[in-house]
Formats: structure tokens, sequence, C-alpha cells
């Protein structure tokens, strides 16, 4: 909105920032790009809510749901979601070392040791959650 | 500035949801989105499901797996909102729906583990 002019106060120079200020530069769309990766973390829920509505519908419910998720469509959908979920990870990883510097010996352990253990740790899980749902 | 700002409590929400989110999403996404209807592994009967959703563990797990990023989405989204599209004006609107939507998600869950 316009200021108005006084003595002491003079207008305001703002200048105007566009709506799309981040399609510009690779850094800035990174950026936004990682920011939307939360709407992916939102859809996994959703979708997650639905299996488990599905789930206790009976294994009719169950069996259409299962359908559903082997539409064309639908995995072109979880493709671009999977896509963005691996970006939230690794970004998420990644800022370990940033977050903490950590020194042994005086010397600053390099960032990509200090990121390393969580990659051994999501695997870890992965392997685990993968063991949970196909033994027997 | 009067009064304290909650910001450290939904910040702290934000971080464990983002934690969860990056260690478990991938793996669940990766089987149940592309390895099971793809049919690249054998998927869980709907019996041997149920039963293994029934336990107290996967009931607290599946909460938290629903919850948690729903708040991480909440925080995210509400800040991307504000500095992508500049509608910092929009505020309360803005953190009414995501925070909002993060505990009708959170309710829905509690409610589908609990009666399942």
């Amino acid at each position: 909105m316009p200021s108005p002019y006084t003595e002491f106060h003079p207008r305001w120079y703002r200048a105007r920032v566009s709506t799309w200020w981040w399609l510009g530069r690779w850094p800035y769309l990174r950026f936004i790009l990682r920011e939307l990766t939360s709407l992916a973390v939102a859809y996994f829920v959703g979708l997650t809510l639905f299996q488990l509505h599905a789930l206790s519908q009976g294994p009719a419910a169950y069996g259409r749901f299962q359908e559903t998720l082997r539409l064309p469509w639908m995995l072109a959908l979880h493709f671009v979601a999977l896509l963005f979920v691996l970006y939230h990870t690794i970004t998420w990883f990644n800022l370990a070392p940033k977050a903490m510097a950590v020194r042994l010996g005086g010397r600053r352990v390099p960032d990509l040791l200090v990121a390393a253990p969580n990659y051994v740790l999501w695997l870890a899980a992965s392997a685990g959650l993968a063991w949970l749902l196909l033994r027997g | 500035m009067a009064g304290r700002s909650n910001d450290p409590f939904f910040w702290g929400l934000f971080s464990a949801g983002g934690v969860v989110a990056a260690f478990l999403i991938p793996a669940h996404l990766l089987l149940f989105a592309f390895a099971f209807p793809l049919g690249w592994l054998d998927a869980p009967s709907y019996a041997r499901l149920l039963e293994l959703v029934r336990t107290p563990w996967a009931r607290l797990y599946l909460f938290a797996l629903c919850s948690l990023p729903l708040f991480h989405w909440a925080h995210r989204f509400r800040f991307t909102l504000y500095d992508g599209l500049q509608i910092k004006h929009l505020n309360e609107v803005i953190f009414a729906f995501c925070y909002g939507g993060a505990l009708a998600g959170t309710a829905t869950a509690a409610y589908l583990l609990w009666s399942i």
C-alpha cells in the first residue's frame, strides 16, 4: 500500500519482489524445491491413512486399494513423490555437519564423515522395515 | 515483545517430523507404492498385515509415522507460502490451515489405529 509523504518520514522505497523470484537462479529454485518436499511428506501420510482405512474395511476394500496403486497415473504420481521424499532425506542428512562441527584432536571432522552415520542408520532402518514386512 | 514465543515448540515438532520422514518414508513408499504393486517383491497378505498393524508397537510406530511428519509439513509449508509466494498478510489463515490440517490428520490416525 502507498505510504503518504511526510516531512520526517519520506515514502518508503521498496522494490517490489516478484512472486516468482525463486525461478531466476538455481540455488533459489533448489531452496524452493527443498521446501516443497513437505508436500510429498504430507501426501505420503494421507496415502498411509487411506491404506489403514482400507485395511480396517476388510480384504475386499484392501484389494481395491492395492488395485488403485497399480494405475499408471498413480505410479507416476508416486514416482514424483519418491523423488521429492528422497530429496528431503538427502538434504536433511547433509544438514548434520552444518548444524554441528565435530572436532577430533583439534581438527574438524570432514562433513562427509559427520553425515555418513545418518546414511548407515537409514539403510539399517529401511532393511529392518523390509525384513519385518517380508518374513513369513 | 510481550509473551513468550511458541516458535521453539513448533520448531521441535518440525525437526522431529523431519527426522522421522527422512529415515522412514522412502522405504515405506518404495515398498508399498512400487515393490508390492509391481510385483518386485511378494506383498504381505491381508491377514498378515492386519495382524502386524494390530500389535501395540506397530500402532505406536504408525502413529508417530503419521503425526510427526504432518507437523513437519505444517511448519515447512507455512514458511514456503510466506517466503515463496510472499503472502505474509494471510498469516492467521495459513497458520490455521497448516496446523489445523496436522491436528486433523493426527486425530484421524489415532482413530484409525485405535479402532482397527
